[in-house]
């Protein structure tokens, strides 16, 4: 798929996630739009063709930081996996889009996610289950740069470098902010690559804004033996938007219809 | 005589053995937990998960979500203790196969001290929707338990001790149908895991003296079974209950409930009294604290 192609759907991810958020009035905009461009790649390149069956032996994709789930609902309706006007019901009573993932009647979501630090665990485990049953497919999780303050983070990287777990790809959504501030006026994760590399993982670092670095980042990791791949992906919070580009203040709050008209103003 | 952790070990060697999808996890006390003797003949199927029970929580959430039936086993004060949350929201919230075992449960855990003495564990566990509690007497009740966890469909918490103690199940065992080891009209004890013993050895003091107690083996704490509690309140005078646990949020709690809802009854709740313990032989700790058959026979005769 060429540049425009997965631009297009990226712009029309982002618009949807105004949009729904607007609606909610709820729910974190900033983390949301910044994974537009990764989360485009991630399903209209990098997943298998087998993602989008039922075969138990699929290709999978955990979302860790659960909260930016905006763009994943969005993402899902550009694929055509929900109707967009579901979208709508983001956060809503009797809704399947939960303000966090939940597995129960959207089977995409494979468990809940929103205690930071734990489906990074659980995607360690189900490649595990895939290696020992000598099953090709991969599984994906992705993680925010805030989330790698948590312990279990990194009591999951050993253990998936411990059993060479080569069919796991994490990547972590590289914005710098969490909800209070700069993650390195908090508790700093640079330098980030040498530690994880440190803890025995192939690491790769990409511009996550760039579609051509960002599918060859996917691509990469496939081919890696032995070691299991963690992407690095250099991004912005509120990417697209001006209003919301950079500011660590946009981590959790939902546009008034005002911002809403200017933000798909700017994004058409 | 043999330790509830044994009885897991045995099963979890068959069902290994019978299925490849049986997985044992174990976070470095592999030896301890029993589950390490799966290891030893189906390498394949034990997952060495390090100190780390947290991520051993969600590898397996994770297998589940494979389709493995995951067994995670530590000592019972870092498995709940270490990993609630993982256990809220990877396994119960997300419903899925994970079959968490304990060991070391309780006061008599003895030496280690009060750090390793987990006794809130039931009031954590209780409170999580989907969630199964088991916490056999015996031996041969502990094993029963595994093979029933083993082909039940959801999360189940298992709590095991680590002393040795008298076999006295016959091998009866259905998850949430309580057994009645002893029929009486007078009072009725409603026991767990190793007070199930002391609460037998009452019974025998007891009669005796003449008083006729009932004594209900209460080997699943949730979905608890209410019929039997119920029954008890209404063909006997009062209700004892006796478990190696806090008395706030396990047994005695779960009884409790039941009875207030549907039939007020006298009771009383032998069991850690709101405090830690300390190192000591497990026997000295338990008469130090309250649960022996002195303090459960006491309760009895204060009821009636």
């Amino acid at each position: 798929m060429d540049d425009s192609q997965q631009k297009k759907h990226a712009k029309n991810i982002r618009i949807n996630i105004i949009k729904m958020l607007t609606k909610s009035k709820s729910g974190h905009t900033g983390g949301s739009l910044g994974m537009a461009d990764v989360f485009t790649s991630l399903y209209f390149h990098a997943l298998d063709a087998n993602y989008y069956t039922e075969n138990p032996d699929r290709d999978r994709f955990i979302l860790s930081n659960g909260h930016i789930c905006p763009v994943w609902y969005a993402t899902l309706a550009e694929k055509g996996l929900i109707k967009e006007e579901e979208l709508l019901t983001l956060r809503q009573i009797n809704s399947r889009l939960q303000g966090h993932p939940v597995n129960h009647d959207l089977k995409w979501a494979e468990l809940p996610t929103g205690s930071l630090g734990q489906g990074v665990c659980a995607a360690t485990g189900l490649a595990l289950g895939y290696k020992l049953d000598g099953k090709k497919s991969r599984v994906y999780v992705g993680l925010g740069d805030g989330e790698m303050q948590e312990g279990s983070v990194w009591e999951a990287l050993m253990f998936a470098a411990q059993k060479r777990l080569d069919n796991l790809t994490a990547f972590v959504d590289r914005n710098f902010v969490q909800q209070a501030g700069n993650t390195e006026d908090m508790i700093g994760l640079e330098p980030l690559k040498d530690k994880i590399k440190a803890f025995g993982w192939n690491v790769i670092e990409a511009d996550g804004h760039d579609f051509e670095k960002i599918n060859k980042a996917f691509d990469d990791a496939k081919k890696i033996k032995e070691k299991p791949t963690f992407i690095i992906f250099r991004t912005h919070i509120g990417q697209g938007v001006s209003f919301v580009l950079d500011n660590y203040k946009w981590h959790g709050v939902a546009p008034s219809e005002e911002q809403a008209a200017a933000a798909i103003k700017e994004l058409m | 005589m043999e330790a509830t952790r044994d009885g897991f070990g045995k099963a979890i060697v068959e069902l290994a053995k019978k299925d490849k999808n049986i997985i044992a996890l174990s976070a470095s006390v592999g030896d301890s937990t029993r589950a390490e003797k799966v290891k030893a003949i189906l390498p394949q199927q034990y997952v060495e998960c390090g100190i780390a029970e947290q991520n051993m929580i969600g590898v397996s959430a994770g297998l589940a979500l494979a389709g493995k039936i995951p067994f995670p086993s530590s000592f019972c004060s870092f498995l709940p203790g270490r990993c609630y949350d993982q256990i809220r929201q990877s396994v119960c919230y997300a419903n899925l196969n994970v079959k968490l075992v304990a060991t070391h449960a309780g006061l008599t855990v003895g030496m280690d001290g009060a750090t390793h003495q987990m006794m809130e564990d039931l009031a954590m566990m209780r409170a999580l929707p989907n969630m199964t509690i088991i916490v056999p007497a015996d031996s041969l009740e502990a094993e029963k338990a595994t093979l029933a966890a083993a082909s039940f469909k959801g999360p189940i918490y298992m709590r095991l001790g680590r002393e040795e103690t008298p076999i006295f199940t016959d091998g009866k065992f259905q998850i949430g149908k309580s057994n009645t080891l002893r029929e009486g009209k007078d009072a009725t004890i409603i026991a767990c895991g190793l007070m199930v013993h002391y609460s037998l050895l009452a019974a025998d003091e007891l009669k005796k003296e003449g008083i006729d107690v009932r004594v209900i083996n209460m080997h699943t704490i949730k979905p608890i079974d209410k019929d039997a509690i119920i029954k008890a309140a209404k063909e006997t005078r009062a209700i004892v209950t006796a478990e190696e646990h806090q008395i706030t949020g396990g047994l005695g709690g779960a009884v409790a409930e039941v009875l207030s809802e549907n039939n007020p009854a006298k009771m009383r709740r032998v069991g850690m009294q709101d405090r830690f313990g300390e190192s000591g032989k497990p026997i000295d700790l338990l008469k130090k604290y309250g649960l022996t058959q002195k303090e459960i026979m006491e309760a009895v005769k204060s009821l009636l």
